[in-house]
Order: C-alpha cells, then structure tokens, then sequence
C-alpha cells in the first residue's frame, strides 16, 4: 500500500487499533480474499463497521466469547482462510492462552492474534483491562510470530505482513487514540529485524510499542546533557534479532530495553536471555513495569509510577550512565 | 443412511474387532497404561461413524468435500486409532506403534492425510474448532459435514457451553456432536462430580436439536444419525457403559487410565470373542 503523509495523520489519530481495522483491514481484505475477521463483542470499539458493511460473509462476532473465538478461528485457518480474531489484549492473550497454544501453537492454524489496548492505556477500566504479561505469555508459545509495532503505520505494517504471512501471528496494539507518530513517512519494514532508528555513541537503548515515542524524547534529553543514546525498535519481539542484537552487544558497553510491559518475561527479559550466552556484553538495565501492578489512574499517571514517562527514562539512563564511568 | 440387516452386522463385527484392536494397544502400553475405558464406550459410536456415516475416502484425504471428524474426547485414541486402520488411513501393523517415540502417531500436531483432523487432549475444545470449519463449509457451499466426538466429562468445561451457544446462534445444522455419555469421569460418577442432569433438556434450551439414544446399539445409532434435524444443530447423547464390553472393566472409574497386565488382557479378550460367539 502507498503510505502518504495524510494516511500518517489519519491513522495516527485513529490509534493503532483503529488504523489497522477500520483503515487497513478492509483493504487488505480487498485483495487477499481468504481473510477473515473475528471479534469477542469489540466491532464498535475497534471501528470494524466498515470491514462488516463490505464482507458481512467474512466477519463474525462471538459475543464475549474469547475461548470460542480462537477455536472458531482456527476451525476456518484449518480450510485455508487467513484469519485476524481481535478483541482486547487483556482478553485475548490472557483467557485464551491455552487454545492460542493448542491450535495456533501446535497445530499451527494461520490465525492472526490481535490484542489491542496493549500496556496500561485502559488504565482506569482498572488492572483486569491490562495487558502487561501478553509479550510473555505470547514469545515462549513455539511457531508463534510476535509483533509489537511503535505507531500506527507500523501497526498497519505489521498487519498487512501478516496477512500474506502463512503462520499463527500475535499483533500487540498498544495506546488508544492519537498514537504518537514515530515514523512521519514511509519506511521499509522488514520483520524480525531490530531497527536503528537514532544515532549514539554512548548507549543503546531498544524499546518496543509506545516506549519507542517515550525512548527517542529521552534520548533528545540525554543529548543536551552530553550523552548520546542510540535508540532501536524492536518491533518484532520473535522471532528475535540475534544478529542484530550481537552487533549491539560488541559496540556498547550499557544497554537499556524500554517496554510497557511487566520487565519479567517481556521484550528486556528475551534481550537479556539472548545475551546471557555472552562472555563479554554490556550491563542490561530493564525498564518497564516493575513486578507490582501500579495504582489504577490515567495512562501517563500509571507509566509516571511505573518511571515509564521520558524524563523519567532519560534521568534513568543517566543515573545508570555515570554510575558506570 | 443404510439401516439393513447387513449394515448393522457388519458395524456391529467391526466395533468388535476394534474392541479386540483397544486390548491389543493397551497390552503394548504396558505400565504407562492407557485409556481403555472411554474408548471402549464409544466403540460402536466411531464404527458407525467410520463405517457408514462418516463420507470420506482414505485414498483421497484431503479432498475439501470431505466429512470431519474430530475427537474433542482425544482420550478415543484406542477406539479412533482402530477406526482409521479399518477404513485404510493405516496400516493395521502400524495401530501399535500409538505409542511410539517418534513414530507418526505421538505427539502429531494434525494429520489430515491420516485422518486425524486435530490434535489436543485438553477438553472441552474442539467443538468451537468444528463450529468454525461448519460455518466456512457453509460459506463455501461445500457439502462437508462435521461431526465432534465429545465425553460427558468435558461437559464441566465454560468453553464447551460458548460453543453450544455459538454453532446454534449461526444455524449449523452441516454441525453434529456425539456425547459418549458414560456417566465418569476419571474421579467417578460425573453426577456425584458435577451434575450435569438434565443435560438433555439443557441442549435443548441451547437451541440444539437432542437424539437420544443406546450407544451401544448401532441400530439405534444409525437411526439416531439417520433422524437429524435439518433445522438445528444436532446433538446425539448416546447413553454408554465406560469399559463396555468387558465385565471387569464394566462402570469403573479406574479404568480411565489403567494398565492392562497379561492376565487381564487374556481374560478380556476371551470374553470379547465369546461375545461374537453369542451373537
């Protein structure tokens, strides 16, 4: 699809799970005739009223029925169709963990996972609407792709990739409306690989979903202060980037992972199992949500008690910075 | 659907020599054991499926127009296995490496060439899998039925009932679950467990349309697939005996997951084949 910078705005302001079911989806589904799209009673929420008016014979809604969904998806995967069953992330990573690894794991079913409101941005539905483990539970099911995109034209990406994609796919959609825009033009997105998306000399920090916006402000801060940060997108948690990841390890001597995420079994927790089988590497520092869950508030209230803001980020990178030299 | 005299004979021969087939994988099992008893109720259930109502073709396995089948009670496996040596998806000398390591029948993901159309032991499952190959078949308009094998154990499960909801909501009547309705599960009497009585007139209220009948009677059975509902999803709570066929196995809830010693096996088989005798 030709991206223009209107589409960048449109989307931006739709937020990631408007982006990729009222924009895209609907295109895609225009070319690519075996997609179909499941949702557990999220249709109005996630702007699918479109995809619905056009294709009422590929779309279903299963009522809050997430278990179901994930079976009735993979009953369509099994006779061919490419399927996207979507609903929260909370929900969807979470109450169907064990059909996600049973058929789409195992019997590796062609259904494409979507949770959205990923992170805390549903934060004052209050910790049930959460979804601050799904990386964890999601990179450790084998044959499943995980992908975690910065804005909504990368979500639109990874959304598109994974509808030509033959496999069992979880998209984590992150924020709600007016995501904040990373890429302000088009760009090659290339799954699996770790994108350097700042220059820096001093320190390498990845980040994933949100934090990537968050990550690159900070890294402006530490710049006035006189410390240069190199700043990576992991937009593709698994499969991981090894070879990306090893040049990181040679070149710096502190790295620094960003999620909105629990930092125990999260995009941090894979960096660092990764470079566990290195002698020599840099000292990990993990940010993310540390392992209690925060008072419920708004978004940026709950990432200010979890150091996820990018002031917060930028006085923890320099913290950890000067204690090491 | 044949009903004839002939039809039911030869089912009625072929559940037995499946019955002999169980005991033969079970002795092999050995001390892991394995799950005679609830594939011994659903003996007669899989040789009418298999030998009659089911329209597939073991030289043709993948044709789309094919029935499905799918074991949500995966524990069958001593009944399915047999079945598919029966209609020529394997090797009758290959039913006894079931338990093989590495050999095709362990730990398969799904094999359609084989007739194993879904993998998974975990209950309560496979029925929101069959709901979505019915509801594709439809939209497709391809003739393919599907039919879900399911225990009355696995009847506890909430999934189970999302999915009853669900393929009645949609009007699936190319959708048909069999209940092997043997009365336990591996802790006992599924009453004294977890009621599920009056689990007819709960399906009912689920909008499915409810055939009950003798599960070990394969005229019954083939007069029970033969009276569906065109109207309705169709649920036949086939009434069963866990371990049927051998006495000492006969509604005991051990028998879920037992190793069968030499002994045993002997005397089992001897009154299997007795049995033919008789009838």
């Amino acid at each position: 699809m030709k991206v223009n910078s209107i589409m960048i705005k449109t989307w931006a302001k739709l937020g990631q799970r408007g982006a990729v079911f009222a924009a895209a989806l609907p295109n895609i589904a225009e070319k690519n005739k075996k997609i179909r799209l499941l949702t557990a009673d999220l249709a109005l929420l996630s702007g699918m009223d479109r995809f619905r008016a056009a294709y009422p014979e590929k779309f279903l809604n299963v009522g809050i029925a997430e278990q179901n969904m994930i079976g009735i998806a993979a009953g369509m995967a099994m006779e061919g169709e490419c399927v996207f069953a979507a609903t929260y992330a909370s929900f969807i990573a979470v109450r169907s963990l064990e059909q996600i690894r049973q058929h789409l794991s195992h019997m590796q079913c062609n259904v494409k996972v979507v949770g959205s409101s990923a992170g805390v941005v549903a934060a004052k539905s209050g910790i049930s609407h959460w979804a601050t483990e799904d990386i964890a539970f999601m990179r450790v099911l084998p044959n499943l792709t995980v992908f975690s995109p910065a804005d909504s034209l990368e979500a639109v990406k990874a959304a598109e990739y994974a509808a030509e994609y033959e496999g069992p796919v979880y998209i984590r959609l992150s924020g709600g409306l007016n995501c904040p825009v990373v890429y302000n033009m088009d760009y090659q997105f290339t799954p699996g690989e770790l994108m350097k998306i700042r220059e820096g000399m001093d320190v390498a920090v990845i980040a994933t979903g949100l934090m990537v916006f968050e990550t690159l402000k900070a890294a402006e801060m530490l710049e006035k202060q006189g410390i240069s940060c190199a700043v990576y997108n992991m937009h593709t948690i698994k499969p991981m980037d090894r070879d990306g990841l090893k040049k990181i390890f040679m070149q710096y001597q502190l790295l620094v992972t960003v999620e909105e995420h629990n930092v125990l079994g999260g995009m941090g927790s894979a960096v660092a199992e990764y470079k566990a089988e290195f002698q020599k590497s840099p000292r990990q520092i993990l940010i993310g949500m540390p392992d209690s869950f925060a008072q419920a508030g708004s978004q940026r209230y709950v990432w200010e008690q979890m150091g996820l803001i990018d002031w917060q980020i930028a006085e923890r990178i320099k913290r950890e910075w000067e204690r090491k030299s | 659907m044949n009903i004839s005299k002939e039809c039911v004979d030869r089912l009625k021969k072929m559940a037995w020599r499946m019955r002999l087939n169980a005991l033969d994988m079970a002795l092999i099992s050995g001390k892991n054991g394995s799950h005679l008893g609830g594939s011994l109720s659903c003996m007669e259930i899989l040789a009418v499926l298999y030998g009659e109502v089911l329209n597939i073709d073991a030289k043709d396995p993948c044709n789309p127009e094919r029935d499905r089948f799918l074991p949500s009670k995966n524990h069958c496996v001593l009944a399915h296995i047999p079945a598919l040596a029966e209609t020529g998806f394997l090797e009758h000398e290959e039913i006894f490496e079931f338990q093989k390591d590495g050999g095709r029948l362990t730990g398969y993901p799904r094999q359609v060439e084989l007739g194993l159309e879904y993998s998974g032991g975990s209950l309560g499952m496979a029925l929101s899998v069959g709901i979505g190959i019915a509801w594709n078949a439809r939209e497709n308009r391809r003739a393919a039925a599907v039919y879900v094998l399911m225990g009355d154990g696995e009847l506890n499960e909430g999934s189970v009932w999302e999915a009853f909801m669900a393929a009645a909501h949609y009007h699936l009547t190319n959708l048909t679950v069999i209940i092997d309705r043997n009365h336990l599960s591996y802790d006992g009497n599924t009453e004294e467990i977890m009621g599920l009585e009056n689990l007819s007139e709960k399906l009912e209220s689920f909008r499915w349309n409810v055939i009950k009948c003798n599960g070990h009677d394969v005229k019954e059975l083939l007069e029970s697939f033969a009276g569906r509902s065109s109207e309705k999803p169709n649920v036949i709570l086939a009434d069963t005996v866990k371990g049927k066929g051998v006495s000492f196995m006969e509604n005991r809830p051990e028998w879920h997951h037992h190793r069968l010693s030499r002994e045993e096996y002997e005397s089992a088989k001897e009154e299997i084949m007795r049995g033919v005798g008789q009838e």
